[in-house]
């Protein structure tokens, strides 16, 4: 049924439709709403047969999901940022586990500075957890991702992270198509759990494994994303022929056949950057983009048949390895192994700094005049870095870098872009 | 694709309104793409809410750069904060106002009709009238379908009764109908 | 009864023989009705942890944990799933790839047992299975420290999981690390016996019973393997109440205590018997019975059986801090009203 419905809305109300048994969750902006609206749900008795718990921390509300995922419930939660971090060890227990849990990751920037707004800081400090990490480009494909991620979770006993971009998506009115629950009951088997804690068939869950044995098993927990990596396009094939539309799978080519630069994004962003894409098409030029959705495991083998005809590639990424550049672009430069072609990094959105269509236009043609660095900053503000270094260089004591440049930049009012 | 941009104070219905016209345009079985600007959101601050309209799938996911119309709910803004930029050419300005745009000092753009459609509804007397309560936004958007020519006054107050219960959804339907009147008289006055 | 000494004499009237202090070791269980023996006397009984783990020789918690959860199981018709902290328990009772417990179990985190039970409770109860019951359990520093915030958000839902916290005073599979139910003067690998103030600091650490009893949760108890009868006991009961409970184990630690692994049971009495560590029962907040002591005993005669202790002692004895521990013991047995004729 067509609503026009606040995207944590329409998430809420797939999730719903999955039956969950158990959801429990800390709020942290900006995963509230859907949060609340399951809470809602919940009370109200349209969720039935489901434990809404409000846990104390993030810690708790994904260790509370381990304990009941592993006691044969389906089992749901969300976070965004410093959440994800506070639950760090309990991301990695679950997915040691095999406990089949589903997670929104509402994506959000990790401080400090403390920062509310969206970049994907937070899901790629988890990339090496062993969650699959799959990337919303639209609200309606972010729904639709959770109704997917149930299914692969319990069909590899692996837990899935579902990443839709905080305010963009989250906080952002949508059209949206949900689904009836006849048409996700036909997708979407009742729970069949691989382990389960049960008086009749005890059976001891975690326990500690040492050199002898450690190696395998995570072997078998890297050979189970990379079945994942034939189960994701399965499913969303799967979930074409059920719900009638595209959504998910391992990527999202864009006019790529043809095209001499090639974009790769993950995310809304991919929205912003097929507009560029047309308008520059209607300007004679070769450019097409890449839509990442599964970010773990990592599509290799599918990004090098789309990119390995272009002449370069522009990886846009909402996160940074400090340090280093890029973090997608890690991924996508192995893809390339062997292949040689222009490679750019572009950093860009961090801590919710729009993308606009302009930057991104002025962006892909100096890349298609191979005018870019190697790692750019999009729309960075050099006077203000550059008074910023000079500052630092006259004194020793010269307090918090982030006060400073806010007092710099006079932070009042609205500003656009 | 049609953009609007709204500008007034945190609790003032902002964001709310923005959700409203996308929900009104859905109702007419169009697209609609609304999202508030992500500033510090305590009451009273400066805030932004934008909305998209068109025919066809929405893809962009940038703030509203170039709006084509502009909702101006707090004249306190201006001056204050830069609310024309990137306005379009042959934009529309929607004020919220009991003075006039001269007496608002923005005569210039009520000089240039070419380029700028200009609207004035006093949205907040009205919501205080019909509603109890100066929450000035429905009755902006009254305003708008009837001068922007982007949405029905019908779709407005359909929209008003699917987000808000029972009388105080019937109190914004009042103020929007009324202002739609208003802003009907008044375009119709300038066009004399 | 047949009467040996005048085989032909008429057998007296059968007079039914009255047992005094059926709760203690005095009368041997065979002696006592089949429900009034202990749980572990049982034939039936569960053995949830079986033998062959690797806990030390005079284990304590290897002790108390074998005796809380088959008591648990009998409270429960055996339907208990169990929910393990990091901690000796866990890692001596679960050898990859080999497992001592028969029950269904299950080990996530250090600091998350609490947690963990919770959605394990929720899980049963969504899923109508009420005849389930869900036991957590952790060492001291599992419970009292990292532990704590998830303890606390249990005990605050008041969900349906009885937590046994098993108290050996340290963090004793890391090497004896010092933890907030450290006792004062204690030496552990961090508070070493030495400087101005060996051993742990005195003025620190916190009573976690005491803070489960804040929370006003059903069911708070303190119990010792000094007293096994007592332990099943308090088990027992706390399985017959459902939402948040709490019972919390003291246990001995030959290794991380210096003490003989025989004396186990004597050091854990003399806890006890000397008001170091007192034995009550709270619901919803108020004390509501208590373990009298008929003669307390110097707290000397507990510590000098522990070598964490022995730097107290000696050549030149630490008068100042022997008597600032017998003060806490005399504290303890005013404010919780543990003589026998207070």
């Amino acid at each position: 049924m067509l609503k026009q419905v606040e995207g944590s809305w329409a998430v809420a109300e797939a999730i719903a439709l999955c039956r969950p048994e158990v959801i429990c969750a800390y709020p942290i902006t900006p995963q509230t709403h859907i949060v609340e609206g399951l809470g809602e749900l919940v009370k109200s008795g349209v969720l039935a047969g489901c434990e809404f718990i409000n846990v104390e921390s993030e810690f708790a509300a994904l260790s509370v999901a381990i304990g009941s995922s592993a006691a044969g419930a389906r089992t749901y939660t969300a976070t965004s940022s410093q959440g994800l971090l506070f639950m760090a060890e309990a991301v990695y227990n679950a997915a040691g586990l095999g406990l089949p849990i589903v997670m929104t990751i509402g994506n959000r920037a990790i401080g400090a500075p403390i920062n509310i707004w969206n970049d994907h800081s937070d899901s790629m400090s988890m990339r090496d957890a062993g969650w699959i990490q799959l990337f919303a480009e639209t609200n309606q494909e972010a729904l639709d991702l959770h109704i997917q991620a149930f299914r692969l979770a319990e069909e590899l006993s692996c837990p899935v992270m579902v990443c839709m971009d905080g305010f963009i998506l989250t906080h952002a009115y949508d059209r949206v198509d949900i689904p009836t629950q006849g048409q996700v009951d036909a997708f979407l088997p009742p729970f069949e759990p691989r382990q389960i804690l049960d008086p009749a068939e005890p059976v001891s869950i975690g326990a500690m494994v040492g050199p002898e044995a450690f190696t395998e098993v995570r072997y078998l927990a890297h050979h189970k994303q990379l079945r994942a990596l034939s189960l994701i396009p399965q499913l969303s094939d799967a979930f074409r022929a059920q719900f009638g539309r595209a959504s998910g799978g391992l990527i999202r080519p864009y006019r790529t056949a043809d095209a001499e630069t090639i974009v790769v994004a993950l995310g809304s962003v991919n929205g912003t950057v097929q507009e560029v894409v047309d308008d520059m098409r209607a300007d004679g030029v070769a450019i097409g983009s890449v839509s990442i959705c599964s970010f773990r495991p990592f599509p290799l083998l599918a990004l090098r048949e789309t990119l390995q005809h272009a002449k370069r590639v522009v990886v846009l990424e909402k996160c940074l390895a400090v340090g280093l550049g890029g973090i997608v672009s890690d991924g996508v430069r192995k893809s390339l192994s062997g292949i040689q072609l222009n490679g750019y990094t572009v950093i860009a959105g961090l801590g919710g700094r729009a993308i606009t269509r302009s930057s991104l236009r002025q962006l892909f043609e100096d890349a298609g005049a191979d005018e870019l660095e190697q790692v750019t900053f999009l729309d960075l503000n050099a006077d203000v870095v550059a008074h910023e270094l000079e500052r630092e260089a006259l004194a020793r004591r010269t307090g918090p870098t982030a006060e400073a440049i806010l007092r710099r930049l006079g932070t009042v009012g609205s500003r656009i872009g | 694709m049609f953009q609007v941009r709204i500008h007034g104070r945190g609790g003032q219905g902002v964001v709310s309104g923005a959700e409203l016209l996308s929900v009104a345009a859905f109702l007419e079985g169009r697209y609609a793409q609304a999202f508030p600007s992500f500033g510090s959101e305590r009451m009273g601050a400066p805030v932004m809410a934008f909305c998209r309209i068109d025919d066809k799938e929405i893809r962009l996911r940038e703030p509203v750069m170039e709006p084509d119309a502009l909702i101006i709910q707090d004249s306190t803004l201006l001056h204050q904060v830069d609310l024309f930029k990137g306005l379009h050419a042959v934009g529309l300005i929607l004020i919220n106002s009991t003075r006039s745009f001269a007496e608002l000092g923005l005569a210039e753009f009520a000089d240039d009709s070419r380029h700028y459609r200009l609207c004035r509804v006093p949205a907040t007397e009205l919501a205080q009238k019909h509603v109890g309560r100066p929450v000035p936004n429905a009755a902006l958007l009254g305003g708008f379908a009837a001068v922007s020519g982007e949405i029905r006054l019908e779709s407005v107050v359909a929209a008003i009764r699917s987000k808000f219960p029972g009388k105080i959804a019937e109190g914004n339907v009042l103020a929007a109908t009324e202002a739609y009147a208003l802003a009907r008289k008044s375009r119709e006055a300038i066009h004399a | 009864m047949r009467n040996l000494k005048f085989p032909d004499a008429a057998t007296p009237p059968m007079q039914s023989v009255k047992f005094y202090q059926t709760g203690t070791f005095t009368v041997g269980n065979r002696l006592l009705a089949e429900d009034e023996r202990s749980v572990q006397a049982n034939m039936e009984r569960t053995n949830s942890l079986n033998s062959g783990h690797r806990a030390c020789q005079g284990c304590g918690e290897a002790l108390g944990a074998r005796y809380a959860i088959d008591a648990a199981m009998r409270a429960a018709a055996n339907q208990v799933i169990a929910v393990n902290a990091t901690g000796c328990l866990e890692v001596f009772s679960t050898p990859y790839p080999e497992t001592s417990w028969q029950i269904p179990w299950i080990h996530s985190l250090f600091g998350n047992a609490a947690a963990v039970a919770s959605g394990v409770a929720a899980a049963m109860h969504v899923k109508g299975r009420t005849d389930v019951r869900v036991v957590a359990q952790g060492g001291d520093g599992g419970t009292t420290d990292i532990g704590f915030g998830c303890l606390s958000g249990m005990f605050e839902r008041n969900d349906d999981v009885l937590y046994i916290c098993y108290d050996n005073e340290a963090y004793m599979n890391t090497g004896v690390q010092r933890s907030s139910a450290t006792p004062p003067a204690a030496r552990t690998a961090t508070t070493m016996a030495v400087g101005r103030e060996p051993g742990n600091v005195f003025g620190t650490g916190k009573n976690v019973p005491l803070i489960a009893m804040a929370h006003q949760i059903p069911y708070v108890a303190t119990a010792s393997v000094a007293n096994l009868r007592d332990l099943e006991f308090k088990v027992t009961k706390a399985m017959g109440i459902h939402g948040a409970r709490y019972v919390h184990i003291h246990v001995p630690c030959p290794l991380g205590w210096g003490s003989a692994p025989a004396d186990t049971i004597k050091v854990a009495r003399l806890a006890v018997e000397s008001g170091l560590f007192p034995l009550f029962e709270a619901e919803h907040g108020d004390i509501t019975g208590r373990t009298k002591l008929r003669r307390p005993v110097p707290v000397t005669e507990y510590l000098q059986l522990q070598k964490r202790f022995a730097h107290l002692f000696g050549t030149k004895p630490d008068k100042a801090r022997l008597d600032a521990i017998q003060a806490i013991a005399d504290r303890n047995i005013a404010r919780f009203g543990l003589l026998e004729n207070a």
